[in-house]
This record gives structure tokens, sequence and C-alpha cells, in this order.
């Protein structure tokens, strides 16, 4: 704990010295970051794999619970390895930006300030210290987002993302007012001693849901999500994209499996259906969006979805009492929680270097960057196949896993539960093959074929700091692609305090690599096996064509059924690849519309194509209320220049129809 | 101990050699038989191997545009098919690491496959490469989710996800006429032609032709590495024949205790029915015609109605909520 709050204040005192300083020194605050973040990550690894808690409490805060308290246990020390990870990665990143360019006062003393509210988060042990590091994680990501300020479209994001976490932050305040009930015991363990009633729960667990949906993005509250997390600089994009999303995950999980007491199977319900149309939704969105960044963001949209529908699972399993399977849910949950931490980062950290290298986040002005930025390209490549869960990385473990506990829901007694698993099955399937698809889109537009602009023809490879920071989250998806199941055995003691059990049989594989489900007969992948058996594969295939065939090669101009044409915009564009999924699936998501408008015969001007697109959830929830609120405040604007006779009356009127109010009550 | 382990080495590595040494045989059978229904001359059942070693014989030409990724592709997806076919209990069902992917991991390894085809598919920068990439794309995603519904069905119906599992359970169990599994050996069926780019989702046999979707990705490769490509088609038809098999008609596959004995038969058995299956393919070919691209959503939407169909006849043959 002293090691924490150690390299807590360490993050503190970097983020105060830096807001001082101007110019190069600005820099020192990622070697500190860096630095803060090793150590914190080794504390917590320490708890998570050796079980144990840490505990601590300061005389600040409410003084009624006797001050804030802090606690480290294995949940919150499991999430503290996803976000320091995060954290080390971003700032090696920050390490690598150009100091006499990048650095600017508006950004870099809150890096550390942000970095030290996500894992303050993580320690709080009552309502109180969880709000306060929320609201300041919250803070600290917006003014990341409105750094860059000038552009009008950075302001509109950031104005969306206080109003969202606004109301996020509200919902939790419901939330714990909900645990603490009326006696007001807001400490975490007081909160646990009391299970609140039925009514309440489900009030709390609504609560939660809206609270930490919207910091996550769960749809419907996604919209500032793929607005804010762009806005940002690349690195901090890296950080609110993989890892803060995974804190309102961490609030979800804290709040629903730890604090809320023993759970009904319906409560599961709304985790599920909601997180599965995220999944699917955030990847439509995501393969018709042109820029880099933006599709980067939708796609955590998609993968928090995910993440919320094996939490559901898991909650109706434990609800049920079905231990073995919950964990099952709750392994891929929390695995998807690391993963997706990796990929993610990875992801956003190769945009940024294309975005730093080019100048550019629209697709549609890349291309052929795998000749210019050779190694971005590698580690970019093992990212987009790690997220669109192919096999042997490490997206494809948790996909596995919950895969898996969805084949198991059938088993649940609940007719309704067992008849929304075929559903929930191909939606999770739909979302896999959706975002290969936009991925291998992501990928093929920008990283191959020829540049279809100047700056991409010109782009030059990034600083050395970054392409480590890359390569090392590249590292970790292979990594954690061949060794998921060791990963899941080191989440044992994370399940066993949220579900009561572990994986049941986990390391009793014929390998000690086999990741088994639920027993050895009914489910096992053994990554390692599959990546050995490819790479003797492709071994033995090289040495056989090599040795048979004629080995010659030629370069040549391409083939393309005898017409080629040299200027790049014949290309295969980002819209025109989306085209046969929006034919597809646009209509019915985003009733899509294609509109050709051809000159009559004569007519000299060029033919336009073009698409529109609607975003019924942005037009009904947020303009829509919009409006209303705008129009309503122009009413009550009326009441700002009344005289002061009538103020009087006002009052009065008020005055008396309060104590009416408290008469009646009474 | 040390003979056991040789014996299922001997056995996983014939496998592995079978599906290769199989797999253009099928594809010939498959062109014999429509040429034979269409009146035609056709090539002889060989040429799959000699078009295979004219293409490895051919210098390969590879265009200026091109990286890295566009050489080392097509080794790595013939590795991946290779691997994927070698997995799927063909004549013997406890082979050594059958165990090691369940049918989710093998639709994923051959997903693997498919995103470096399409990859490879836009390096070069032509407007065929990216039409068949995203062509092929939008189709995995139509057929991915009926795939799924298929592996829920035979989990409710046997209990596990693993191959040689699900074949050892229905080589126990008499085959009885079970409406939920014909209607998912339908649903495999038509997620099958999908997959391996069959009429009448694709016409393996045209150049130059809007509709195509394979073969406009691979438009730009050339000798060796369109001979490995070629021989990745091959394979993976194998590996669905193999996979309807192991699923619907196991009859005649050894089971996981069987020896030398027991495998011959299986063997046998198994080139019989993948004959057998891929004449009926060929049958299939030339009885319908190509469709619209833009179509496919209706036909591998009946592959999802009847997957589900499927689903909820299983829910409701056990007794629902049990």
């Amino acid at each position: 704990m002293y090691l924490q709050g150690a390299a807590l204040g360490a993050l503190v005192v970097a983020a105060a010295l830096a807001a001082g300083l101007r110019g190069t020194v600005l820099a020192i605050v990622y070697p500190v970051a860096a630095v803060a973040a090793v150590v914190m990550g080794v504390v917590d690894l320490g708890v998570l794999l050796q079980g144990g808690q840490l505990a601590a409490r300061l005389p600040i805060g409410l003084p009624t619970i006797g001050g804030f308290h802090l606690r480290l246990d294995p949940l919150s020390a499991f999430f503290g390895v996803v976000i320091n990870g995060g954290v080390l990665a971003a700032s090696l990143y920050g390490m690598g930006l150009d100091r006499a360019k990048d650095l600017t006062p508006r950004v870099e003393p809150l890096f550390p300030l942000f970095a030290a509210a996500m894992n303050l988060v993580l320690l709080a042990d009552d309502a109180y210290a969880f709000l306060l590091s929320w609201e300041l994680m919250s803070l600290a990501s917006w003014a990341l987002v409105v750094a860059r300020h000038t552009s009008v479209e950075n302001r509109r994001a950031g104005h969306l993302y206080l109003v969202m976490a606004a109301i996020g932050t509200t919902a939790l305040i419901f939330a714990f007012g909900g645990l603490a009930g009326p006696a007001g015991g807001y400490a975490f363990d007081t909160i646990r001693a009391h299970a609140p009633a039925p009514m309440v729960a489900v009030l709390v667990l609504t609560a939660a849901l809206i609270g930490c949906g919207s910091k996550g993005g769960l749809v419907p509250l996604h919209a500032w999500l793929p607005l804010a997390h762009p806005a940002a600089p690349s690195h901090v994009s890296a950080l609110m994209s993989g890892v803060m999303t995974k804190v309102a995950i961490y609030g979800f999980v804290r709040i629903t499996f730890d604090l809320l007491g023993p759970a009904a199977w319906w409560w599961a319900l709304p985790p599920i259906v909601l997180g599965a149309i995220t999944a699917v939704l955030g990847l439509l969105y995501a393969v018709f969006d042109r820029d880099l960044k933006r599709v980067l963001a939708y796609s955590t949209v998609e993968n928090v979805g995910l993440i919320f529908v094996a939490l559901g699972l898991a909650l109706a399993f434990r609800a049920n009492n079905q231990n073995a399977a919950a964990a099952v849910a709750m392994a891929a949950a929390l695995l998807h929680v690391l993963n997706h931490s990796w990929f993610k980062s990875l992801l956003f950290l190769g945009a940024g270097a294309v975005l730093h290298a080019t100048g550019r986040r629209d697709l549609d002005g890349l291309g052929g960057l795998i000749h210019r930025m050779p190694r971005t390209a590698v580690f970019f490549l093992i990212g987009a196949l790690a997220i669109s869960a192919l096999p042997p990385l490490n997206g494809f473990v948790s996909e596995w896993l919950l895969f898996q506990s969805v084949l198991a829901a059938p088993a649940m007694p609940q007719i309704t539960l067992n008849f929304a698993s075929p559903a929930i099955g191909a939606m999770l399937a739909l979302a896999a093959a959706l975002a290969a698809a936009c991925f291998v889109r992501v990928y093929g537009i920008a990283f191959l074929g020829r540049p279809r602009s100047a700056e991409a023809a010109h782009a030059h490879e990034v600083s050395l700091p970054q392409q480590i920071a890359m390569g090392g989250l590249a590292l970790l998806c292979i990594l954690g692609g061949l060794f998921g199941s060791v990963i899941v055995l080191g989440l044992a003691p994370v399940l066993t305090t949220l579900v009561g059990s572990g994986l049941p049989n986990a390391g009793t594989g014929p390998t000690p690599f086999s990741l088994i489900a639920f027993d050895a007969a009914r489910s096992i992948y053994d990554a390692p096996i599959i990546a050995l058996f490819v790479a003797i594969a492709s071994l033995t295939t090289l040495v056989v064509v090599h040795r048979l065939s004629e080995r010659r090669t030629r370069r040549g101009p391409a083939w393309d059924c005898g017409f080629p044409d040299p200027s790049a915009a014949t290309q295969y564009t980002a819209s025109s690849f989306a085209q046969p999924l929006r034919r597809v699936y646009g209509a019915v998501a985003f009733s899509a519309r294609e509109t050709v408008v051809m000159p009559p015969p004569g007519d000299t001007r060029p033919a336009r194509f073009s698409v529109t697109l609607v975003d019924f959830v942005w037009t009904t929830l947020y303009v829509m209320p919009g409006r209303a609120v705008l129009r309503l405040s122009e009413r009550l604007n009326a009441l700002q220049f009344l005289s002061i006779r009538r103020y009087l009356v006002l009052m009065f009127a008020a005055l008396v129809i309060l104590l009416s109010i408290a008469t009646v009550m009474t | 101990m040390t003979g056991d382990f040789l014996i299922q080495l001997l056995a996983q590595g014939t496998q592995m050699f079978m599906v290769l040494l199989i797999a253009p045989l099928t594809v010939g059978v498959v062109r014999r038989v429509k040429a034979i229904l269409m009146r035609r001359q056709g090539a002889p059942l060989l040429q799959g191997y000699r078009d295979l070693s004219k293409l490895l014989h051919k210098e390969s030409v590879i265009a200026d545009s091109a990286s890295w990724l566009f050489r080392s592709a097509p080794s790595l997806i013939f590795a991946l098919t290779w691997v994927a076919a070698a997995l799927v209990p063909s004549f013997a069902s406890g082979l050594m690491f059958n165990w090691a992917a369940d049918v989710v991991a093998l639709v994923a390894l051959l997903g693997a496959a498919r995103a470096l085809l399409a990859l490879a598919g836009m390096d070069v920068g032509t407007s065929f490469g990216g039409i068949g990439s995203s062509r092929e794309m939008m189709i995995a995603t139509l057929a991915e989710p009926a795939m799924m519904l298929i592996v829920l069905t035979l989990a409710i119906a046997a209990g596990t996800t693993r191959l040689p599992g699900v074949a050892d359970f229905f080589i126990g169990q008499p085959i009885a006429v079970r409406v939920s599994l014909a209607l998912s050996l339908i649903a495999l069926i038509i997620v099958a032609l999908a997959e391996n780019a069959r009429i009448p989702v694709d016409n393996p046999t045209t150049h130059l032709e809007l509709t195509m979707v394979h073969e406009a990705m691979i438009l730009e490769y050339s000798g060796r590495h369109l001979a490995l490509i070629e021989a990745a088609s091959y394979l993976k038809l194998v590996l669905y024949l193999s996979l309807l098999i192991c699923l619907f008609a196991p009859f005649g596959m050894a089971p996981a205790t069987a020896s030398f004995g027991g495998w011959a038969i299986g063997l046998v058995a198994w080139v019989a029915k993948l004959l057998g299956g891929a004449a009926l393919l060929g049958v299939w070919e030339v009885s319908i015609a190509k469709m619209r691209v833009f179509r496919l959503p209706d036909y591998l939407g009946v592959a999802f109605v009847f997957g589900f169909l499927a689903i909820l006849l299983a829910f409701l043959s056990r007794g629902v909520g049990q």
C-alpha cells in the first residue's frame, strides 16, 4: 500500500510540477508516469497472485464513515494490472514524442493526473472516495479531450462528454445512495454487510448500468465516445479507449457482483441484451466510418458490449448456482478486459503513429503505409488480427471462452435465457465476423495498396520509444494468445471472490497450456499446439515449395485483368469496401440510401454519388431531448427579466406551495 | 507408451498426408461429374495435380506495389487451412491432436486464413482485389452467425463442441430421424457452399465476371503462390466435406479405441464418402445458376433460419427448461 501511495503521490507531484513548467522539460512526466505505472503494476500483480488484500485509511473524506477508505483486493489488483499496463505503454509512447513540437502544458500535466485518478478509483473502498476519484478521472480526461480546443469538433466532443459524464456520475450517486440505504453507511464494508431490498437493488442495478455504461460506451449511451476518444492526443486516446472503459467495467463488476449481494436471474437480461446490441451496432458504426481513430473508438464500443454480455451471463449463471459456468463467463469478461486493453492501446498508438507520419486520420487519404512504415505496419497488423478474434492471438482466447459460456446457456432452467442463447450466440458470431471485416478494411485501406495522398506517399517511421511501446503491446497480444490458459489460472482468486469458483478443470489438460472451459471431454483450445502445427506446416510448405518449384520471381506492373491503371484513385476506398456491408446491414440499421445524380447528356458536370446514413440513436435519444431542453429554457428565459414585484410574488407563491405540501405530508 | 505414441503420431501424420493427397482428386471428381452432365469432354480426373504441378514450375510474377504480406500470405493461408483440415476427424475420431481445437476454434482458424487472403487481395491496390475482399468479408458476416447456430445445435445434442466427441456420439447413437439434425445439415451445406465459393455463391470457373469473389481476390497471384492458394482452396473443400461426413454420416469411421484394422476400414469409408460427396456437389452445381451477390443475404438467411429452427426443435425435443 505504501508503494502504491508513493507511486500515486509521484504522479500527482509530477502533474503539479508540470503544471508550472513550460517547454521541453514537460517531457519529464512520461518517465515518471512509466516508473509509477511499473511500481503500481508490480504491487497489483503481487496482490493478484498471492491473494490477500492491502488496506489503508486516510483522515480526509466523510467524517461519518471514518475517513477515506482505500483497499486493494484481487479484483482491483487485476484491473490495476490492466490499467498500469496501458499507462506504461502510453508513457513509453509519450517519451517518443517530439520534444520541440508535441509538448503542450494542456496535455502533459494532466496525463499523470489522469493515470493517478484511474488507479485511485480502483483503490477506493467507500462511495465517497469512489465518486471523488471517478469525477477526477472524468475531469482529467475531459481536459485532455479539449486540449486542442481550437477545433470546433473537439469543443463539441468535450461538451458532449461533459454532459454524459455528469449524467453517469449522477446515476452512480443514486446507485451508491441506494446501496448505502437511509442509514448512510457509505463504506463498502458496511454496504456488503447489508443487502438492499429487492426493489432498491433493481434501482441500483439500473443506475449502475447507466453510470458505468455511459463511461464504457454501452448503446445508447455511447454517442460521446467516438467523438471524445479520437479528439485527444493519440496516446491519451489509447488510455481512454483501452483503459478508462475498463474502469467503467470495474465499477459495474464492483457494484453488481461485490456490493449488491445475491442476484435474481433476470437481472442478467439488461446487460446481456444491451451488450449484444452494443456489440453489433458498435461494429456497424465502425465499418461505415472513414476516420481511422473514430473506427477504433467505435470498435471499443463493440468490445465493451462483448464484456457486458459475458458479465450478464456470469450474473445469470451465478443466480442459478451454476458456479462453474459463471466462472467461465466471468473469466471471458476479465480476460477480454485485459486483451482489449492491449490490442486497443496498440491500435490507437498505431493510429497515432500514422497521424504523426502523415498528418491524416481519414482512411481515404492513406494507403501503402506498409512500405513506408514497415515496423508500425507489422505491429498494427498483429493488433488488427488480435481484435478480429483470430487464432492464435489473444483476442480469440477470450472470444472462445465467451462462446463456451453461451453454449452452456441452454443448461439454465429459465426458458427466456434458453431461447435467448441462440440469439446471443448468433449476434456474437456476427460481431466477430464484422470485426474481421472492419479490421481487414482498416488495414487494407490504410496500410496496403498504393498511397492515396502525397502525405501517405512520404510517410516516415516513428521514433524508437514509440516503436517499443507498440512492439511491446504486440508481443503481449501474441503471448496472451499462446498462454491465455496461464492468465486464466492467474485469475482464479478474482473468480473465486466474484462467482465462488474458478474454472473447474483449469490446468488438467493434455498439455500445460490447454485451455479447458468446463471439462476436457467437452471442449479444449490449445493455442501452443495449434501454433506449433501451423508453424510446422508453413515451414514444411516453404521447404517443399522451395525444393520443388521454380524459384524465379519477377516484378512487374499489376495485372488487374489486363487493364491496370496507374492512378491510385482506381483502388478500392474505405467507402467502397463498406458498400456490400452497407447494402446488407446499412439499410436496416441506419436506413442507408444511395443516390446517384447523373447530369443529362451533353452536360459536362461530373456525376455525383452520395450515401446518407441516419443514426437513429443519435436523432431520437440525443437530438430530440436536446431540442426539448433548448425550447424549455427559451420559455423559462422570460423569468430572468421580471420586475422585483413579480419576483416577490413568485417567491411568495413558492413558499405557500411548499408549506402546503409540508402540511399534507405530515 | 512410446509404441502407442508412435502409432498415434503415425495416424495423425496419415491424416495430414491423406487430406493433402486426396484434395486435388476431390476437385477433379467435381469437375468430371459436371463435365459428364454437361456432355462436355472435360478435363481428366487428375487435372488438379497437373494444374498444381504446372503452377509450381512457372515463375512468379509479383506486382510492383506488392509488399511482403502478398508474398508470405499464400504459405500461411495454406498452412492454416491444412492444419484445420488435419484437425477434422476423417477416418478415425480419436486422432492425436484432434482435441487441440473444437469447432469454434476450427471456424476461427479458417477465419484467420480468410482474413489473410482478403488482406492479400488488397495489397496490390487494384479494384478487382478490393471487390473480392470486400465481398468475401460480407459473405463471412452472413455465414458465421449461421455456423454458430449449427455449433450450438450440436453442442445441445452431443454435449460437446469437440469434433471427435460429436462424431463418437453420432457413431454410438443409432441414427434416428431427428428433424433438428436434418435442419442443421441443410444449414451446414448452405454455409459450406458459401465458404467454398461454390455455385450459387461464387463460380470457381469464371474470370472476368463482375460477380466473382474468390477469383477476384487472387487475381494478382501467379506461379508457386497461386499453386499454394489453389491447394488451400482444394483443402478447404475436403475439410468441409469431411466435416459434413464426420457430423452427419460418421458410419464406418474408426472410433477412438480402434487400431489398424478399424483405421483401414475407416480410411476406405472416408475416401468413398468424400468422393461421393464431391460427385453430389458436381450434380448440384450443374442444376443451379449462380446468384447475384446481393441476393446472398436471402440465401444465407435460409441457413440462418434453418439453424435457428434446429435449435428451437432441439430445445423442444429435450423439454424446455430442463
